[in-house]
């Protein structure tokens, strides 16, 4: 498919607006829809298109198959930190109010480290299910 | 107190909680099976989500300009449904491609035959 | 809506009913906007019509595009359709009607949540509030899912390194 120009031209240039989309979608998820999940299947799917159109070995140069198996594991953690960092700071597990001096401003910043989790890993598992799918090859 | 505008959206959701449930139990592929319980999973979302709309509301998101909200509580558990939704059909089609590969065929009544075969010979 | 499901289940091309459930996604997807559901609207667009119909079409092209015939005619399945669409529809005749704001679905948490949310988190969007501060154990635990699904697809679909594939 790389050789149609059509597929090439739109998807150089729809692909960064994709991930500008998706950007926005995680980081305005306080103040319209959106969050953590929309914009990891977004941003996955925008690498997704870019595999579809230009070959999947490009899209494994592009994001090595090392970083998206460690994104799968860096977003759980991530989670996870932020609730042991509520615990190490006194109060309860995943409690935000201990993570600022102004509890509203605690609330702010838990809310953003876990919904990066959550982006991170969502996006990681949906590209690495493109890649065991796309690279399996047909057997008979 | 059963009106038919009052209960509607429950029999759509039923109708097609129903057609889910048949692609599952009456069609041998394995793939199309899959889609039918991806077809009952969403026919469930609309069973929680309908009965939190109040006409005349809007998002559920608080702003000065709005009074009426709908309820956001099924949004919350049908947004974690739907995730934990396309992972079940990912693993699901992650097995009937191995099955594919070890038996050849992805057809219910093919691969039983193939097992009871199997068995016999042993 | 019900058409294209009607179509899906008489369909035996693979392909059409993998374009077709994709369909079924995006209108499910309009439908929960007319209910003001807007981010599980834009979940279920993303997610059903976007990667559930990459996955399906990855997966028709490792198994093949057609279905066989159904060899007997499918009267049991269809019977037991029947009889349990009706019990589930003098089930519902129990429920309240639609958009009754005194129904317990609406006055039991939600004013609580709805009016101290934006004040004690901060966030306006009291979806987001509810999903990741007053109910962030369940966050948790569904990305803990999202982590083992591909921990699973992982184990399921790889291939041994020495050159030769896994032996059944």
């Amino acid at each position: 498919m790389r050789r149609e120009p059509v597929l090439r031209v739109i998807g150089k240039l729809l692909i960064p607006y994709m991930l500008v989309f998706a950007l926005y979608v995680q980081f305005h998820g306080d103040f319209g829809p959106g969050g953590g999940f929309q914009a990891g299947v977004i941003s996955a799917a925008a690498v997704i298109f870019y595999g579809l159109i230009y070959g999947l070995p490009a899209a494994r140069r592009l994001v090595p198959d090392a970083v998206v198996e460690s994104m799968v594991a860096l977003g759980a953690l991530l989670y996870l930190g932020v609730g042991f960092a509520g615990l190490v700071l006194g109060g309860n597990f995943l409690d935000y109010f201990v993570l600022d001096r102004d509890p509203v401003a605690g609330q702010h910043r838990g809310i953003f480290w876990i919904e990066l989790g959550v982006l991170i890993t969502v996006a990681g598992v949906m590209l690495k299910i493109f890649y065991m799918f796309a690279g399996r090859g047909r057997e008979g | 107190m059963t009106t038919f505008a009052g209960h509607y959206t429950y029999w759509v959701t039923i109708l097609l909680m129903a057609a889910g449930l048949y692609i599952m139990i009456a069609r041998g592929n394995l793939v199309k099976k899959l889609i039918g319980l991806s077809i009952f999973q969403t026919s469930v979302y609309l069973l929680y989500i309908a009965p939190g709309k109040l006409i005349g509301g809007t998002a559920p998101i608080v702003s000065v300009r709005y009074e009426i909200y709908s309820n956001p509580l099924p949004h919350v558990l049908i947004l974690t449904a739907i995730v934990v939704g396309i992972a079940t059909l990912a693993l699901g089609l992650a097995i009937v491609v191995r099955i594919r590969e070890a038996y050849g065929s992805i057809e219910e009544d093919e691969i039983v035959a193939a097992d009871a075969g199997r068995g016999e010979r042993e | 809506m019900a058409v294209t499901v009607l179509a899906l289940i008489v369909q035996r091309n693979l392909f059409s009913v993998v374009v077709l459930a994709g369909i079924y996604s995006f209108l499910m997807a309009t439908v929960l906007v007319a209910l003001d559901a807007v981010d599980v609207a834009m979940t279920e667009a993303s997610v059903g019509a976007g990667i559930s119909t990459v996955l399906l079409l990855g997966a028709l092209y490792l198994c093949g595009g057609e279905e066989a015939k159904p060899l007997s005619r499918p009267w049991l399945p269809l019977v037991v359709t029947l009889v349990i669409v009706g019990a589930l529809v003098y089930g519902t005749l129990g429920l309240p009607a639609f958009s009754d704001p005194q129904a317990p679905f609406h006055t039991h948490v939600v004013p609580r949540y709805l009016q101290q949310g934006p004040v004690e988190t901060g966030v306006p969007n009291v979806v987001t509030a509810v999903l990741a501060s007053y109910r962030g154990y369940d966050t948790l635990g569904e990305v803990i899912v999202v982590f083992t699904g591909g921990i699973g697809i992982i184990a399921l679909l790889r291939r041994l390194r020495r050159g030769r594939t896994e032996g059944t």
